[in-house]
C-alpha cells in the first residue's frame, strides 16, 4: 500500500504500534486511539515523533488537547463511501488547527483523492498501487473550486468577488 | 435564467474529462464495478434493467431552447429518440451505452448540461418552484438562493459521500409549489417585521419507506447565513447520520431518531463556529450571482387583448386556457403549462421532436426560456397573452396541450418495473389506463382538481405518500398489487395519505381509481369541495366501504 506525499511515494518513518505492545524508543509510532489516550500524559514527552490512529466514530474534539504534540493523525475510511472523515479532517486543520500530518488509510481512490486534500489530508495510503504514480495528475483535474475547504485554494467565492468592481450593474 | 460564467463552464468540462476517463478505466477493468459505481451514480448513471441510465440535471427546472435542444440531440443520437421529465426536475435516457456516455456528456457540456450529482449520495439537484421569477405571489426570485447553493454544494469535498442522498429545495411564493416539506432540507422564503428576506428552514422531510414531514428548526434566517446553516446541517448529518443501515440512513431518521430540538440543537452549535467565517455572504458576491440572470425585456401589454377575447369562442381553446395558462406577474403576459400526460401515454415522456418544437416555440414566444416542474409537465413562462391562440394552435399539433393540468389524468409516476430494477410492479401502464377512463374532460373537470401519484415500489420516486389518491405497486407471490392511500398532500398543509385497504391486483386499480372518484362525487359537500378536502372531511371510511363492499 504506497504512502504518498507532496505528490510522490515516499517511506513510511512511522511504526505502527498494535494494542498493548511496547512502544518503541527513539522511532516514530502511530498508536490506536484508546491506547493514546489512556498514555496521553506521558506519550506527549516523548522526543521520538508519536501518532494516533483515530476512528472515524469519535469525535475529534477529543484530540484537541494534545494536537501540539502529535506529529501525525491518521483517519480511517472503513471503505471508500463511508465519508465521516473528511468532516473529522476539516475539523482538526479549521477548528483545531492541527499542523502535523494527517493521514488518509483505509480504503480510497485516486478519484478521492483532490476530496480528501481538500478537506485537509496531506498523506495518503492509497489501496490500489497503480493510484500511487496517477495522484498528481488526479488532484489537479480540477482549476474551479465552488466552495472553501481547509486547503487554501481559492474558491469561486473569492474569485467572483474579486472581479465585482469591473461588473456593471445591470 | 442563469447564463454561466468562465468558471462554470470551466468545472463542467473538467467533470466531463474525469468521468471519461473513468469510464476507461471501467472497460479496462482497472475499477471494478463496485468502485465504479460511486463513480458514475455521481455523474447521474445508474444501471437499469435493461441498459444504463443518464439521469441530467435542470437546475431549479430552468432550460434555454438551445438547452432543450441539445437533450433533443442527445435523445436522437444516443437513446431511442425521447426522454423522460421526472419529479425532480431532471430527464432521464433510458437507453444510452456506457462507452457512449462520455460522448453524450461532452455533447451536454457544450449546452451547459450535466448529469453531476443526480444520483448517488451527495446532494442532489437543488429544487424550487418552476414557476420562480414569474410567479405573481413570490417575494423574490429564489433562483439565485438556489443557484449560490447549487454551486457551494457542487463536488463540495467534505460531502460528496454522505450516508446517503441528500435532497434540497427552496420557495419564495405563498404557495408552496416545491413541497419544501419532505425535503432533506426545505427553505422557505419569508419577510420579517424589519422588511428583509430570510429563509425559515425545516430539515427531515423525505418520502421513502419511512415517510416524514420535515420540522422547522429555524424560523427565520438571515440571507447571509444560508450556506453557513447548511453547511451545519450538513456537517452534522455527515458525521451522525446512520451508516449501517442504508434504510436508516436518511436525514429524516437522524432527526427522527434524536428529535428535531437536539438535532437543532447540534446544528446550532456547529453554526456558531463558522457563521462568520468564510461561508458568511458578502452582499456583491450575490450581487453577482443575481446579475448573470438574464430577464427579459417585458413589453408594455394590457391583460385581456381582443384576439383573446375572439379566440375563447372555440370551446377548445377555451378549454385549454382555462386550465393549462396561469396568471404571470407581468400585465399582459401568462405561464403556460405543456401537458406531458396525453390520453394512454407516459407522464412525463417527451419525443425528440416534440422538444425541438418546444425549444422553437419557446424562442417565438417565451423569451427562449421553458420550465420543468415536479408534476413532470413543462411551462412556457413568458407567453404575451395576445400570442396564446397561435401558441395553443402548435402546441396542439405536438400532443401537449391536453388541458389535463392538475386534474385527475395528470398523474406522476416513476418508471416503474418498465425500467427500473428497483421496482416490484409497473407504474406506467397504470398511468396510461387511468388516462384513458377519465379521457372525457367533462368527467375529469368535474372532479376536479386531483393529484394521482403513482411509484412502482417504497422507494417512492413517484411520491404516492403525497398524492390525494396514492398508489404503491408491491409484490404479492409474484403478482402485480397495488395498495392505494387518499389524502396525501404536498403543499402548505403537507400530510401523508392514509392506507384505504388491502392490496389490489394490477387489473382492478383503475377500477378502484374510478369507484373512489365516484364516491367524491356523491360524498362532496358541494360542487366546488376538492377531492382532498372532502377526504379530510369524512376520512377514508366512507371510500373504503364503496371500493371493497364489491371486492
Amino acid at each position: 500500500m504506497p504512502l504518498v506525499k507532496a505528490g510522490r511515494i515516499v517511506e513510511d518513518r512511522f511504526v505502527r504500534v498494535v494494542d498493548d505492545a511496547p512502544v518503541p524508543d527513539g522511532a516514530a509510532a502511530i498508536l490506536p486511539a484508546a491506547r493514546f489516550l489512556a498514555d496521553a500524559h506521558e506519550l506527549v514527552l516523548r522526543q521520538a515523533p508519536i501518532g494516533v490512529v483515530w476512528p472515524n466514530d469519535r469525535k475529534v474534539a477529543e484530540l484537541a488537547p494534545y494536537l501540539d504534540w502529535i506529529a501525525l493523525v491518521a483517519l480511517v475510511f472503513p471503505n471508500f463511501r463511508d465519508g465521516c472523515a473528511y468532516s473529522q479532517a476539516r475539523l482538526l486543520r479549521e477548528r483545531y488547527h492541527f499542523r502535523g500530518e494527517l493521514r488518509a488509510t483505509g480504503q480510497i481512490l485516486r478519484d478521492q483523492c483532490l476530496f480528501l486534500q481538500r478537506a485537509g489530508f496531506d498523506a495518503f495510503e492509497l489501496t490500489k498501487a497503480a493510484d500511487a504514480p496517477a495522484f498528481v495528475a488526479a488532484v489537479q483535474r480540477y482549476s474551479v473550486f465552488y466552495q472553501p475547504a481547509a486547503d487554501g485554494r481559492a474558491s469561486t467565492l473569492t474569485a467572483r468577488l474579486a472581479r465585482v468592481p469591473q461588473h456593471s450593474p445591470s | 435564467m442563469y447564463i454561466y460564467d468562465d468558471f462554470d463552464r470551466t468545472l463542467v468540462q473538467e467533470r466531463v474529462r474525469e468521468f471519461g476517463d473513468q469510464v476507461s478505466r471501467r472497460l479496462s477493468g482497472e475499477l471494478t464495478e463496485e468502485e465504479f459505481k460511486p463513480l458514475r451514480l455521481m455523474n447521474g448513471v445508474y444501471l437499469q434493467l435493461h441498459a444504463y441510465m443518464l439521469r441530467i440535471a435542470i437546475p431549479y427546472g430552468t432550460l434555454s431552447s438551445d438547452q432543450m435542444r441539445m437533450l433533443a440531440h442527445v435523445a436522437r443520437r444516443y437513446d431511442r429518440n425521447y426522454g423522460h421529465f421526472t419529479t425532480r426536475q431532471n430527464i432521464q435516457f433510458n437507453w444510452i451505452k456506457l462507452k457512449e456516455l462520455p460522448d453524450a456528456m461532452a455533447d451536454l457540456a457544450r449546452a451547459g448540461l450535466h448529469g453531476m450529482q443526480t444520483s448517488g449520495n451527495c446532494v442532489r439537484n437543488v429544487t424550487t418552484d418552476q414557476w420562480a421569477g414569474v410567479a405573481p405571489d413570490e417575494i423574490e426570485d429564489p433562483r439565485i438562493w438556489a443557484e449560490l447553493l447549487r454551486q457551494h454544494l457542487t463536488l463540495h469535498p467534505e460531502f460528496s459521500f454522505l450516508p446517503r442522498k441528500f435532497k434540497v429545495a427552496l420557495t419564495a411564493a405563498a404557495h408552496d409549489r416545491a413541497a419544501v416539506k419532505i425535503h432533506d432540507i426545505g427553505l422557505r422564503m419569508h419577510r420579517n417585521g424589519a422588511g428583509e428576506t430570510g429563509f425559515e428552514v425545516i430539515v427531515g422531510g423525505g418520502l421513502g419507506r419511512t415517510p416524514f414531514i420535515g420540522k422547522t428548526i429555524k424560523p427565520f434566517l438571515p440571507k447571509r447565513d444560508l450556506l453557513s446553516y447548511v453547511e451545519a446541517i450538513m456537517r452534522t448529518y455527515n458525521q451522525y447520520g446512520r451508516r449501517d443501515n442504508i434504510y436508516k440512513a436518511r436525514m429524516k431518521i437522524l432527526v427522527h431518531e434524536l428529535g428535531a430540538e437536539k438535532f437543532a440543537g447540534e446544528v446550532e452549535e456547529e453554526w456558531q463556529s463558522i457563521k462568520d467565517g468564510p461561508l458568511a455572504l458578502d452582499p456583491a458576491v450575490v450581487a453577482d450571482i443575481a446579475a448573470r440572470f438574464r430577464y427579459p425585456q417585458y413589453e408594455l401589454l394590457a391583460d385581456n387583448p381582443s384576439e383573446l377575447a375572439r379566440a375563447r369562442e372555440d370551446n377548445r381553446f377555451r378549454l385549454w386556457l382555462d386550465n393549462s395558462v396561469t396568471n404571470h406577474k407581468v400585465a399582459g403576459y401568462a405561464i403556460v403549462t405543456l401537458s406531458l400526460k396525453p390520453e394512454g401515454g407516459p407522464p412525463g415522456d417527451a419525443t425528440a421532436a416534440q422538444m425541438d418544437t418546444i425549444a422553437e416555440l419557446a424562442d417565438r414566444y417565451s423569451h427562449g426560456e421553458i420550465r420543468v416542474g415536479h408534476e413532470q409537465n413543462l411551462a412556457l413562462p413568458h407567453v404575451a397573452q395576445r400570442d396564446l391562440p397561435t401558441l395553443w394552435r402548435a402546441l396542439d399539433g405536438i400532443g401537449v396541450a391536453t388541458p389535463n393540468v392538475n386534474l385527475i389524468s395528470d398523474i406522476i409516476a416513476c418508471p416503474g418495473l418498465d425500467y427500473c430494477s428497483l421496482a416490484n410492479a409497473r407504474s406506467i401502464p397504470v398511468a396510461e389506463e387511468i388516462t384513458r377512463r377519465f379521457r372525457d374532460l367533462d368527467l375529469a373537470r368535474n372532479v376536479g382538481p386531483l393529484h394521482i401519484n403513482i411509484s412502482g415500489c417504497i422507494n417512492a420516486c413517484g411520491h404516492h405518500h403525497i398524492g390525494h389518491i396514492g398508489i404503491l405497486g408491491v409484490e404479492k407471490n409474484g403478482e402485480e398489487y397495488y395498495q392505494v392511500t387518499l389524502g396525501g398532500r404536498a403543499d402548505d398543509s403537507a400530510e401523508l395519505g392514509t392506507i384505504l385497504g388491502p392490496a389490489v391486483p394490477y387489473a382492478e386499480i383503475a377500477d378502484v381509481v374510478e369507484d373512489i372518484a365516484t364516491a367524491y362525487l356523491e360524498l362532496r359537500a358541494r360542487p366546488g369541495e376538492l377531492f382532498v378536502d372532502t377526504v379530510q372531511r369524512v376520512g377514508v371510511d366512507p371510500f373504503r366501504e364503496r371500493v371493497y363492499a364489491a371486492r
